[in-house]
Parts: structure tokens; sequence; C-alpha cells
């Protein structure tokens, strides 16, 4: 069984973004970049799966930049065996990602295609069901259990309230929750061996997708900040400071 | 044309998100409707056919349709979609997972959490986890979006029904089915509609000391708990109260943060709070930088005190 696991490279979780100073869009210059967290997530899985004998074969794709390669990288220093490289220098929303994505799984035809459940940049959290609906496909979204039985699938999914679990054929599409597993550190001398490694690359244009964004960035701008608060001395303070609060009975 | 509003219930009742769908939908000045799907729901509908401001209820019945799937209840969707120039929902794992895929369907750019809708299909949202807000305009035919709901308020109810009309069920899809579900019991308020929230971190130690600490201060203040991620990932709280960017948006009256350090994941879903406690021992943590209150303590000594203090009053 052949695995397709998507993964975006994002600004490092740890970085707080900045906005240009002319402010038409967030300033990501030199910023560190990393995996997307959840499709970190994905990858591990499809290890996993591998390892135990049910997929035969990984297969990553990211979508973007020359630089993209990176992360691509580290997934094959992860464990994944092939890596592709769509190489675009337009703004990718997902609805375009998803239709790329498509004619990827349309080509390789994996049982299993694996997404993060959402960007940690634009928290859209919209390619993996879009991707299911392109294809037709079943979706198990936010999931942090799965398991594989010949043709079938139980997922458990992360939802408001609680879990759910769900069963359905492959092909399919799930995206990872962070608690669907503990990604792998990555060793050095396997990182070294994925330095070696070739990566395939596309051009999107080729793929005869409209990637078109149907979003328009207008402006970026900081929140709206808190006010600064206040730190009291004790229990005592605390509770007279919320009690003298307009409408907060304690 | 006209506003659609993808309904959530748990069976028994519609969920507080929908009623403030309902304000935000009053933003496009068109008439308002609400899709409520489900099997013995006809109470359900009649909860959305009492709510100011709806024009219809659509109600798709259908024994299938007990435990809703993505791909069931977005080919509904998309089947009535052309009679809408607006499609929206609360930002819920249950909209989340349905909306886009009716988005990929009809081929249309979904705009997820808006926080504020502007003129000229023009919406905010944050990106970044809440670092950036950014104004975005769609140039699509049909706006597909989900709200922020915490920035609405509930549209009230009124006693004179919008009509209810059923629309025959497609046929099952049968992609996946349903197995089961787990709820979260509790006797506590729901967390994401709550007027009090208390929420631990990791330095509660155990999921026995995360109930012994905190539950008796949520008992007296009537609050729902919160986590963070970290405390969830160590099994100390249940995964569907985790609070922020991966987790629940929550805006109580007031927020107390016990032993949480304040990361941007974790204030995401939390800083639209109107007041915010936070209690932490190291002064340095950056909670403390959106907090109102601010008390640097062992949680262990100032939990016990703060709690008892109150039930004393
Ligand atoms: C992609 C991604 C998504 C994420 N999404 C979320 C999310 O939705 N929600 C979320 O919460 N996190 C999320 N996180 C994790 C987030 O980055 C932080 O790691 C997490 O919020 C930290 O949890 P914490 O405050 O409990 O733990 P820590 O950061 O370990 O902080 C513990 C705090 O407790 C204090 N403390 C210790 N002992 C005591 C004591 N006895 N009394 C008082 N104070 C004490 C310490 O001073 C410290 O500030 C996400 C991370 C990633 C990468
Ligand atoms: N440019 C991209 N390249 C590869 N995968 C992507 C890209 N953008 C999004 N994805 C995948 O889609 C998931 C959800 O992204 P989003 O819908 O943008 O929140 C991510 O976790 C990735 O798995």
């Amino acid at each position: 069984m052949k695995i397709l696991v998507a993964i975006k490279r994002v600004v490092d979780y740890n970085i707080k973004v900045r906005i240009k100073p002319d402010g038409s869009n967030v300033d990501i210059d030199g910023v560190k970049m990393s995996i997307n967290p959840f499709d970190e997530n994905a990858i591990e899985e499809a290890v996993r799966l591998k390892e135990k004998g049910i997929a035969s074969e990984i297969v990553v794709v990211s979508l973007g930049g020359a630089a993209n390669q990176d992360v691509l990288r580290h997934a094959l220093a992860m464990g994944a065996d092939r890596a592709i490289l769509v190489e675009s220098d337009q703004d990718l929303q997902p609805l375009a990602v998803s239709k790329l994505l498509k004619s990827l799984v349309d080509r390789e035809q994996p049982a299993l295609t694996i997404l993060g459940k959402q960007a940690i940049d634009d928290d859209a959290g919209q390619t993996g069901q879009m991707l299911a609906a392109l294809l037709d496909y079943p979706q198990a979204t936010f999931t942090s259990t799965i398991s594989i039985n010949g043709n079938e699938v139980v997922a458990i999914r992360e939802v408001d309230g609680g879990t759910e679990t769900i069963g359905f054929n492959l092909p399919a599409v799930i995206t990872a929750d962070l608690r669907l597993n503990e990604p792998r550190f990555v060793k050095l001398p396997n990182l070294m061996m994925a330095r070696k490694k070739s990566i395939e690359t596309i051009n999107a244009t080729d793929l005869g997708v409209d990637t078109k964004p149907r979003l328009q960035l207008l402006k970026v701008s900081e929140p709206p900040a808190r006010k600064s608060g206040i730190k009291v001395g004790s229990v005592q303070e605390l509770l007279a400071k919320l009690r003298a609060h307009e409408g907060i009975q304690l | 044309m006209k506003t659609l509003i993808l309904a959530e219930h748990n069976g028994e009742a519609l969920n507080a998100s929908v009623y403030q769908a309902v304000t935000a939908a009053q933003f496009w000045n068109a008439p308002v409707e609400i899709l409520v799907t489900g099997n013995n729901t006809d109470s359900i509908a009649q909860q959305a056919a009492l709510i100011a401001g709806v024009a219809r209820v659509i109600h798709v019945k259908a024994e299938y349709l007990a435990h809703p799937l993505a791909e069931d209840v977005a080919q509904i969707i998309v089947d009535i979609a052309n009679e809408y120039a607006v499609i929206l929902a609360a930002h819920s794992s249950y909209s989340r997972n349905i909306l886009p895929r009716a988005a990929a369907l009809l081929d249309i750019a979904m705009i997820s959490d808006v926080l504020e809708i502007q003129p000229n299909n023009t919406y905010v949202r944050a990106i970044y986890a809440g670092n950036i807000h950014t104004s975005i305009q769609s140039t699509d035919r049909i706006q597909l979006i989900t709200i922020h709901s915490s920035n609405y308020s509930a549209a009230d109810i009124i006693t004179n029904h919008a009509e209810v009309a059923v629309f025959q069920a497609p046929a099952p899809q049968q992609k996946s089915r349903w197995i089961s579900e787990t709820r979260t019991l509790s006797d506590r308020p729901a967390l994401s509609t709550a007027k009090v929230v208390i929420s631990g971190g990791r330095s509660l130690g155990s999921a026995e000391t995360f109930e012994q600490v905190l539950s008796p201060l949520a008992a007296r203040l009537n609050a729902a708990l919160g986590a963070t991620r970290a405390a969830v990932d160590a099994g100390y709280a249940p995964n569907d109260i985790q609070v922020g960017q991966t987790g629940v948006t929550v805006a109580p009256d007031l927020y107390i943060a016990v032993g949480v350090s304040g990361a941007t994941q974790h204030t995401y879903g939390m800083k639209d709070s109107k007041v915010v406690v936070a209690i932490n021992q190291d002064p340095d943590a950056p909670i403390f930088q959106i907090a109102d209150y601010g008390l640097v303590a062992d949680l262990f000594e100032a939990i016990p005190e703060l709690t008892a203090a109150i039930q004393k009053n």
C-alpha cells in the first residue's frame, strides 16, 4: 500500500512573526522555517504504518518555492521513500493546494493520503477536506488514532465535546491531529543520507490546474492588544480587586 | 439572495453557536435560513424556527443522518447552495469537517474563523495563532465562511414561528460509517459558553490533582474547566477542553489561568476574555503580559486559599 503525505513549509511555531514596515504582508525574510507540526505527525504515522508492514511506500509532497526542499529532506530523513516538490511562486490557497494535490493523487494512486489538520500559518484547516471532496473519497479529519485492517480503516477523531469513531474503506484522506503520535527525532546520519536522495520537481503550471488566488489580501495588522494589567501581592488583594471589578461576583 | 446557516445540535438542543451565527448573518440584510439535518429532529427544527431574524428552516431528516457524516451533509449543502449568496456556520469541529468539503465541491474558496465581517465581501481573520490579523476579500460567487462565535452575541428567541420546510434527504453517500462516540460527561457548564473558565496547565502534575485542585473552585464559581495542550497531552484533562489555536476558543467574563505559561498557541483561544487572572510562580511567565490581574504564587497554595476565601463569603 502506498501512502502520500502532504507537507507544508511554515514559519517555525516558536517564532513571533512581524509585519513588514509597509503593512503589506508579514515579514518572513530570514525567519526560521519548519515543517508544519501536524504534517510531522502525518509523516510519523506513515512511517509507523510502514514499520508495521502495512505500508510499502511513502511519498511526500510539498507545494511552494525551491526552499521547500528542506522540509522534504526532513521527511526523507524521518523515513519517507520519495519526495516531490511542486514548484510555484504563487500564493497557494487551500482550494488551489487541494487541486494540485488531486492531480498528484491521480498520478501516484496512493491508497491513503495524509495531511495535517491545519497549517499553523494560515490556520485554515481546509485542504484535507477539499482534497477528499475533489477525489470523491471518504475523509477522516482531526484523527488521533488510525487502525488499518486490509482495506478497512477505523479512525478516532477529536471533536468538540469528546471523540468520534468512524470506519471507511481505502482509498481515503486523513488529517492528523497532534495526538496522533509523537514524531521521532531525526538522527544526523539519516539527515545526511536524505541529503543525497534526489527530489523530483514538477512545475505547478504543468499540472494544468487553476491556482489563481480567490482571496485577495488587502492588508495585515497587529491584533488589538489587551491593555496591560497589574500584579497583585496576595489572594486577598486579588479577591478585593475582582470584587471591585464591575460584573464579577465572588 | 439568501443566507444559509448550517446548524449544529446534539440531538436535543441547538448549539448556542447557531444563535450567534444568526446575529452574524444579519450583516447581509438578506433572508436568513437555517439548515437542520438529523433523525428525530422535529423539535430541533422548531427551536431554529423560534430564533429572531430567521426567515425559514430547512429540515432534512433521515435515519442515516442520526450521526451526521461530512460526506452526507456536504452533499446536502451542495444540493441547495445555488439559492444562497452566503453560507455560514460556527468555526466548530462539526462545521470545519463539513464546510471545506462542500466548498471544494462548489469550487468556492472558504474563509475560516472570521472575526469581523465588512462590506464588499471583506473579512478580518487571524493568522499565525492570532499574532496577526488579515483583511481579505473574496471574489467568489458564494461567500462560504465560518465565524469566530465568541465575537457575536446570541440572537433572541421569539414566539412566532418561521416556516419549517421539510426537504427530501438525498440517498446516503455510504463513504464512511459512524461507529461510536464518547462524550465528556460533566455537571459543569459548557466550556464554550461558560461565564467563568478556569484553565490548568502541565504544572497540575496529574489527572487526580487537576481535578482535586481545580474542581472545588470551579464548583464555587460555576465555572467550566479548560486546559493547555501540555496538560491534555500528559493525560491530565480530556482533549475536548484544550483551549487554544488547535482547541477551543473561549471568551468568558472571567478566565483564570492556573499554572499556564501563556504560549501564543494557548492565548489565541482565550485572549478575548473580559477579565483574565493568571496565577503562576514564575514572575516572567508570558501569561502575565495579557492578564488583568497577575498573582505570582504557588498554585497549590493559592488555589485552595482562593477557594476557601470565596467559600467564606
Ligand atoms: C502546532 C501547535 C499547536 C498548539 N496548540 C495549542 C493549543 O491549542 N493550546 C495550548 O494550550 N497549547 C498549544 N500548543 C502548545 C503550546 O505551545 C505550549 O507548549 C503549551 O500551551 C504549554 O502548556 P503549559 O502552559 O501547561 O506548560 P508549560 O509551558 O510547561 O508551563 C507551565 C507553567 O506552570 C508554571 N508552574 C509550574 N509549577 C507551578 C506551581 N506550583 N504554581 C504555579 N505555577 C507553576 C511554570 O512557571 C510555567 O509557566 C501548541 C503547540 C503547537 C506546536
Ligand atoms: N503548500 C502546501 N504543500 C503541501 N501541503 C500543504 C500545503 N498547504 C497545505 N498543505 C496540507 O494541508 C494541510 C492543511 O492546511 P490548511 O488547509 O492550509 O490549514 C497541511 O497540514 C498540509 O498537510
